[in-house]
């Protein structure tokens, strides 16, 4: 029990944070309900996979500047090919653009293994090509969604056998989101690829060393991250109906919630659970902030000190682990 | 001795060359740069005059800045991105205080912001050892959020450019462009501070073998603090410059530039990882990315095409500059 505390301490912590928000939203705002709760889920669904993206390679060492530039391009490509099609077309969308998330993710892997120039340098570079992708796809915001499509991550998950009361709590986007991260973490778990990442990500020499294939892994971590990068486009598309080609404010949100979530920025630590609850958290800051009726503009403030202040203390805890 | 002097001619003339150019990494730069030119006078003859090169120094100089910023906190391992927040409070709130103050005083105001979010960067990275990637966005983000309420309380003042600010900016005499009036001195501050002081190798110590410059006796904070503030300073003078530039103040002015400034030090071979690099490269690197941005302009593509070449060429150029230096 002790060990799993302080395996996890830092995703307890969070935890605990976040359902001291959750009492606190309520203290100042009494009707806040499950309907709030749910356009909560809706709103944090493309943060949630952006974050999941940069999770996934933060840990094998590396990071994705493009990942906003990517969700905007698999967002106006769903969206215009959607665009005056029949609902069941969509049904081959959705592959196609999560196919392409993928190969995207993996030219960028392919591009830092072959060119030897540094991840951030590559990931800035792909940032203007797939921005300048996106405006080629489509030059304002346009395009259309499926219904159904739309329809997935509005209202709540009936499940047989439980009251109306719990349900209304279970909405779709948040079910969607735990599927969505499930089916891509639990094979890597299984077939015991994670390892590979993390070995990657905190020694590749030594990763090397022990025969771990660093190249090939480090080209499945940014292959995974344009996968969710592809879902978070699409979620994008889903909740608003439409696609825009300008990125959204994704790669600052990513970064600060998987630092929050307490993966290690320079890789080999963390899990993608502490940066998902870390997003969340972001998220409600706002809600609660909107709620408190502050300037939005202060709001920008908070935020920041608060995503500072954090990261600051985590940084000293650490300082202090390792000196003792 | 004499079989030492027959082996000469035995290495080859590609090898001559690369070996060359890998002891001098500004060459090949210099090259790209003549030929990116060439490039501009063949596709649309006549371009390439007195006022075009004026122009294209007028538009680089802010960008080299920034990207002198990127290229001193890149050589100790870190990266500032707070530039372009720190440059667009700068800009923002000299003008607006340039409305009822003298402009001396309001550059003077203007300037405070930046060295406080440069003295918190210091502090977050040298003393509490954040990431200075999550650091500096960090501050940025609080800063235009500053920034935001700053505005609300300055919307009905009105704003001015002063006189004498774009007349350096925008003015030449004998055809070369007033700005370097100011870049000059910077430009040279920076190097000989990178390349003679004592202050400038700790930062390349630090930046190459961390562990052994602290035993060394480095008082690590100490340096990045000073390191911060410099960078924001600076950022806060390419802002300034920039305003004169561009007249029109606005919440999102330098904003645009701070990917190119890492960009153009990225280019001109500081690595990002600390400990190699130079100021000399990091100019060379943004006269490059400007000269491209009007190439690219002049092509009449859409302006998604332009994009994707630029992000292509930036990978290409820094991916063939790497392969070169790595020769060694």
């Amino acid at each position: 029990m002790t060990r799993f505390i302080t395996r996890n301490g830092w995703v307890l912590g969070l935890l605990a944070l976040l359902a001291l928000l959750f009492v606190f939203t309520k203290a100042i705002q009494p009707f806040y309900g499950a309907g709030d709760f749910g356009s909560l889920a809706r709103a944090v669904l493309p943060f949630a996979f952006a974050v999941a993206a940069q999770t996934i390679v933060v840990i094998a060492g590396g990071i994705d500047l493009s990942i906003a530039s990517m969700m905007a391009l698999t967002s106006v490509t769903a969206a215009s090919m959607m665009n005056g099609a029949s609902e069941e077309f969509a049904l081959l969308v959705v592959p196609f653009v999560l196919v392409m998330g993928l190969l995207l993710g993996a030219l960028n892997g392919l591009l830092i293994v072959v060119t030897r120039v540094p991840d951030i340098v590559v990931t800035l570079a792909m940032l203007f090509v797939f921005q300048g992708a996106a405006l080629l796809v489509l030059e304002a915001p346009g395009g259309a969604a499926a219904d159904w499509l739309k329809a997935l991550i509005t209202g709540t998950v009936q499940l047989p056998g439980l009251p109306e009361a719990i349900t209304a709590w279970v909405p779709k986007a948040l079910v969607l989101l735990v599927i969505c991260l499930a089916l891509v973490w639990i094979p890597l778990r299984l077939s015991g690829l994670d390892l590979s990442l993390y070995a990657i990500g905190s020694n590749p020499l030594a990763a090397f060393r022990s025969g771990v294939p660093v190249a090939r892994t480090k080209i499945l971590s940014y292959a995974l991250g344009g996968l969710f990068g592809a879902m978070g486009g699409l979620s994008l598309t889903m909740s608003t109906g439409i696609g825009a080609p300008i990125p959204g404010p994704y790669l600052l949100a990513s970064v600060a919630a998987v630092v929050l979530g307490g993966v290690a920025l320079g890789g080999g630590r963390g899990g993608i659970i502490g940066p998902i609850v870390a997003v969340i958290i972001l998220r409600l800051v706002r809600t609660d902030l909107t709620l408190l009726a502050v300037d939005p503009n202060v709001t920008a403030i908070i935020e920041g000190t608060i995503m500072v202040i954090v990261v600051m203390f985590g940084a000293y805890i650490a300082l202090r682990g390792r000196s003792s | 001795m004499s079989q030492g002097t027959a082996a000469v001619p035995q290495v080859s003339l590609g090898r001559r060359i690369s070996r060359f150019m890998s002891d001098q990494p500004l060459v090949p730069l210099i090259i790209l740069l003549i030929a990116l030119v060439i490039v501009l006078q063949i596709l649309r003859p006549g371009i390439v005059n007195e006022r075009w090169a004026a122009n294209t120094v007028k538009f680089a100089i802010p960008l080299a800045i920034l990207a002198g910023c990127q290229t001193m906190t890149m050589l100790t391992g870190g990266i500032d991105l707070s530039v372009g927040t720190v440059a667009t409070m700068g800009a923002f709130i000299m003008v607006t205080q340039a409305a009822f103050h003298d402009p001396a005083v309001a550059i003077l105001i203007a300037l405070v912001p930046a060295l406080i979010i440069g003295f918190v960067n210091g502090v977050g990275v040298g003393v509490f050892r954040v990431h200075p990637l999550i650091m500096t966005l960090g501050t940025s983000l609080i800063g235009m959020g500053c920034l935001l309420v700053y505005q609300r309380s300055v919307i009905a003042t009105g704003t001015k450019v002063p006189e004498a600010l774009a007349w350096l900016a925008i003015g030449t005499t004998y055809g070369f462009p007033n700005a370097l009036l100011l870049f000059v001195p910077i430009a040279a501050f920076i190097i000989f501070t990178l390349n003679r002081t004592g202050f400038g190798r700790l930062l390349y110590a630090l930046g190459d073998n961390e562990k052994a410059a602290r035993l060394s006796g480095v008082i690590y904070w100490k340096v990045i603090v000073t390191l911060y503030v410099l960078s924001a300073l600076l950022a806060g003078i390419a802002g300034l410059l920039f305003i004169g530039l561009i007249k029109s103040p606005s919440l999102s002015l330098a904003e645009p530039l701070v990917l190119p400034s890492v960009a153009a030090a990225v280019i001109g071979g500081t690595s990002i990882f600390g400990g190699r690099g130079g100021y000399a490269g990091t100019i060379v690197g943004a006269l490059i990315l400007q000269i491209l941005t009007t190439l690219l302009t002049i092509l009449q593509m859409p302006e998604g095409a332009r994009r994707i070449l630029f992000g292509l060429i930036v990978l290409l150029v820094t991916a063939i500059y790497l392969r070169i230096i790595e020769n060694r």
